[in-house]
């Protein structure tokens, strides 16, 4: 379906849990509550739809503000050739938000880079801990509040 | 006494050129360095025929540890216990700028240099460094080999 | 670390790590495998030993200066690493490519792109036992690398694909040098094909080994060659066609069981097509005549003659990477935005062209792309390479993400290695391509 008509349709199927819409330099975003999240990424997964690909999932940290983070997936649908963005904002104090793990496979260690750069949690991940870093490093570094240079060194360091 | 010395140098000088010339080498490769340390070791610029072309992909049965390539903090204790299971003699080359001082990584995660963490015979500067540099490195390394020698003290008479 | 491997595994069978520092192991990549004789019960991966903060790294730069990070990440394409960035910045900015700088983009990143490939197919032959194989590949690599080399400067990382074009033109002499190398890349990939294609230890080792599904394949998230393996058509620069790929006829190789030997073909059809494309963008490249040669005494007679006298005629300098860059600008770069660097010809006589390089490189100035944020991908060695780049206004990125593709790749590695035999999981990891900088960024 072209793309005025899909977006008529997801604005209609998914009333309840799209804040809004729009199109940045021609990519289609949506907002979508935090609460809703799992409804909408599974009926986007389905037909009529059909975005069977997730193609990535990042985190934006806006420390000024007060949602603090910003989920940002991309889905990608091989069957209509087309792309679209997904934004989620969370706040601050507890960043947690729905996992996908169990509609697209590469959501597990994608939601784990997340966790492990931003500290966001992810309600239903079978197996979430630290991919990237290693364990005993405090704190995500991905954070602006983590300081660019801190090095936290496993084993103690000539000069 | 000096009998003694004349036939101990030219054992070192004999010992110096048979170690630098049959250097069994352990590539510890991590990043980019790696493309040109495999350029290195093929045909066009071939670092068999320095001797040093026969790679040992176990610790224990190479003497020279080529750090190829940026270590991170996670790396640490890998490239440790690389470095301890080595038999001496062995000798480091720190190759690339990320080994040799952490190079354009100055973050939480990049070391800044692999002799903080082990100590470091010849550091080949580039990012990537040319083959020939890889090459001009080795032939260093082959100079200071010939000049080591072996440590006599066992024999003199105090 | 205590992973989940060793929490899980039974009490009888054998626990065996496979890495970081290990020679199949394509740089730092650790396997932990539970095993029975040599049957993999369970594997777990374990990945993060080539990471470097790429990402925060990048908040702390500016547009311009981050551009040689981008090359660092899948190092053995670095062009199309840049390509991407590049036209990521393009599409946030709004400025348009001149077309002779789209074409040798194109050209820059096929070879790039087979460059890729034969590392890949190098090494994973060479773990199977097949040296000659690797050596053979290497050698075509270096031909691949001397145009490269000689048009950017360097072999591998070359920060040449800037944002608005080109760093420099092609260099003097690069329609033989592209020639020797596809005559010797062709030759090449013909005698591999003689060696592996009906071998019958490679195919024990990769024909029924680690197939993957369609279906698990997408949404695993694969893309590029290892998806075009299953048989699911998807390449981005036939879905969305950037630069000059619409114009340039070229196929798309499909495999069938999404085998490691079916990943083997697809990469080697794969660079046939390469081969295929830069001999039609060679063509499409004109030769211009400021663009080939200068006229003038050459630099080591004007030093000679500048021993006594500041020689009158003018210097033959080439127009590639130094000397005279002003007049292929217009061909090289783009004009829309003031978003290259300056030409050094205006920067050291006029006052304008200084006031310019200045409002280029000072601190708070330079590229700042409006308030937003973007997504764009190329088609990379393995895959779909994106950048989602989220800018505040300022001239350094808020936030610069990089959809690495083997980081999905290998998402999928513990499922494909279950159940198999240990020596399975040498070519099934060398077939896959896994590059720690894009891998780990």
């Amino acid at each position: 379906m072209e793309k005025d008509a899909l977006i008529g349709e997801i604005r209609q199927r998914f009333a309840a849990e799209l804040e809004s819409d729009t199109e940045s330099l021609g990519d289609q975003v949506l907002i979508v509550r935090r609460e809703g999240l799992r409804t909408v990424m599974a009926g986007l997964r389905a037909a009529p739809f059909d975005y069977a690909v997730l193609l990535d999932l990042t985190c934006v940290d806006f420390l000024a503000s007060e949602n603090r983070f910003e989920m940002v997936y991309h889905l990608f649908s091989l069957s209509r050739n087309s792309r679209l963005r997904i934004k989620v904002s969370l706040p601050g104090g507890n960043p947690v938000v729905d996992s996908l793990s169990g509609l697209w496979k590469n959501a597990d260690w994608l939601e784990r880079e997340v966790f492990d750069m931003f500290g966001v949690g992810f309600v239903g991940h079978p197996d979430l801990r630290r991919i990237l870093m290693y364990e005993g490093f405090e704190g995500y570094p991905l954070l602006k509040s983590y300081p660019w240079r801190k090095e936290q060194p496993l084993v103690p360091l000539k000069d | 006494m000096s009998g003694f010395d004349f036939l101990s140098t030219r054992f070192d000088t004999a010992l110096g050129w048979a170690r630098k010339f049959s250097l069994f080498h352990y590539p510890f490769i991590t990043a980019c360095c790696g493309m040109e340390y495999m350029s290195a070791a093929c045909a066009h610029f071939d670092i068999d025929r320095f001797g040093a072309g026969l790679t040992r992909f176990s610790p224990r049965q190479a003497d020279l540890l080529l750090v190829v390539g940026t270590v991170s903090h996670k790396l640490v204790p890998a490239l440790k216990t690389v470095y301890e299971q080595m038999m001496e003699p062995k000798w480091v080359i720190a190759f690339g700028a990320c080994a040799v001082s952490g190079g354009i990584y100055q973050n939480y995660a990049a070391v800044q240099g692999i002799d903080k963490v082990i100590p470091v015979d010849i550091y080949i500067p580039g990012c990537p460094p040319r083959p020939e540099m890889v090459l001009d490195g080795l032939l260093k390394l082959q100079e200071k080999i010939q000049k080591e020698g072996q440590d006599w003290r066992w024999r003199k008479t105090p | 670390m205590a992973s989940r491997i060793q929490k899980e595994a039974r009490p009888d069978t054998m626990l065996i790590n496979m890495g970081p520092s290990h020679p199949a192991m394509h740089g730092t990549f650790r396997i932990m495998l539970e095993l029975e004789g040599e049957k993999i019960l369970n594997a777990e991966v374990e990945i993060g030993y080539l990471h470097r903060g790429f990402e925060k790294t990048c908040e702390n730069k500016t547009y311009f200066n981050l551009l040689p990070y981008t090359d660092r990440l899948n190092y053995v394409s670095p062009q199309i690493n840049n390509m991407g960035y590049a036209m990521t910045m393009e599409k946030m900015l709004g400025v348009r490519v001149p077309g002779r700088a789209q074409a040798i983009r194109v050209l820059m990143s096929e070879l790039s792109r087979i460059s890729d490939h034969l590392t890949c197919l190098a090494a994973m032959a060479m773990e199977n036992g097949a040296f000659t194989v690797f050596l053979y590949m290497m050698k075509a690599r270096e031909f691949l690398w001397d145009v490269i080399e000689f048009t950017t400067g360097s072999r591998m990382t070359t920060s040449y694909i800037r944002i608005g074009g080109v760093r420099a033109d092609l260099h003097d002499g690069w329609r033989e040098s592209v020639k020797t190398a596809v005559a010797e890349t062709r030759g090449v990939l013909k005698d591999v094909h003689g060696l592996l294609d009906k071998n019958q230890i490679f195919l024990n080792r990769t024909r029924g080994i680690a197939a993957m599904s369609k279906e698990d394949a997408l949404s695993y998230g694969w893309t590029g060659p290892c998806l075009r393996s299953t048989g699911v058509l998807y390449d981005v620069r036939k879905a969305h066609p950037y630069a000059i790929y619409d114009r340039l006829a070229f196929d798309v190789p499909l495999g069938e069981y999404g085998d490691n030997y079916d990943r083997y073909m697809v990469r080697m059809r794969e660079m046939e097509q390469s081969l295929r494309i830069i001999e039609q963008v060679a063509a499409l490249i004109a030769d211009t005549a400021p663009a080939i040669g200068a006229e003038g005494i050459e630099p080591t007679e004007a030093v000679r003659l500048g021993r006594q006298h500041k020689p009158a005629q003018k210097i033959r300098l080439s127009p590639n990477l130094e000397g005279s860059e002003k007049d292929r600008y217009p061909e090289l770069l783009t004009a829309d935005a003031p978003v290259c660097v300056p030409p050094k010809e205006d920067t050291y006589t006029t006052m304008e062209g200084l006031i310019s390089h200045f409002l280029f490189f000072m601190n708070g100035f330079g590229i700042r792309p409006p308030k937003g944020d973007v997504y764009f991908s190329v088609e990379g060695g393995n895959g779909e390479v994106g950048f989602y780049v989220v800018s505040d206004g300022t001239d350094r990125p808020y936030r610069l993400h990089l959809r690495a593709p083997c980081f999905h790749l290998l998402s999928a590695l513990e499922q494909l290695i279950r159940g198999r035999f240990l020596a399975d999981v040498v070519p099934t990891f060398g077939s896959m391509n896994m590059i720690g900088g894009e891998l780990d960024r």
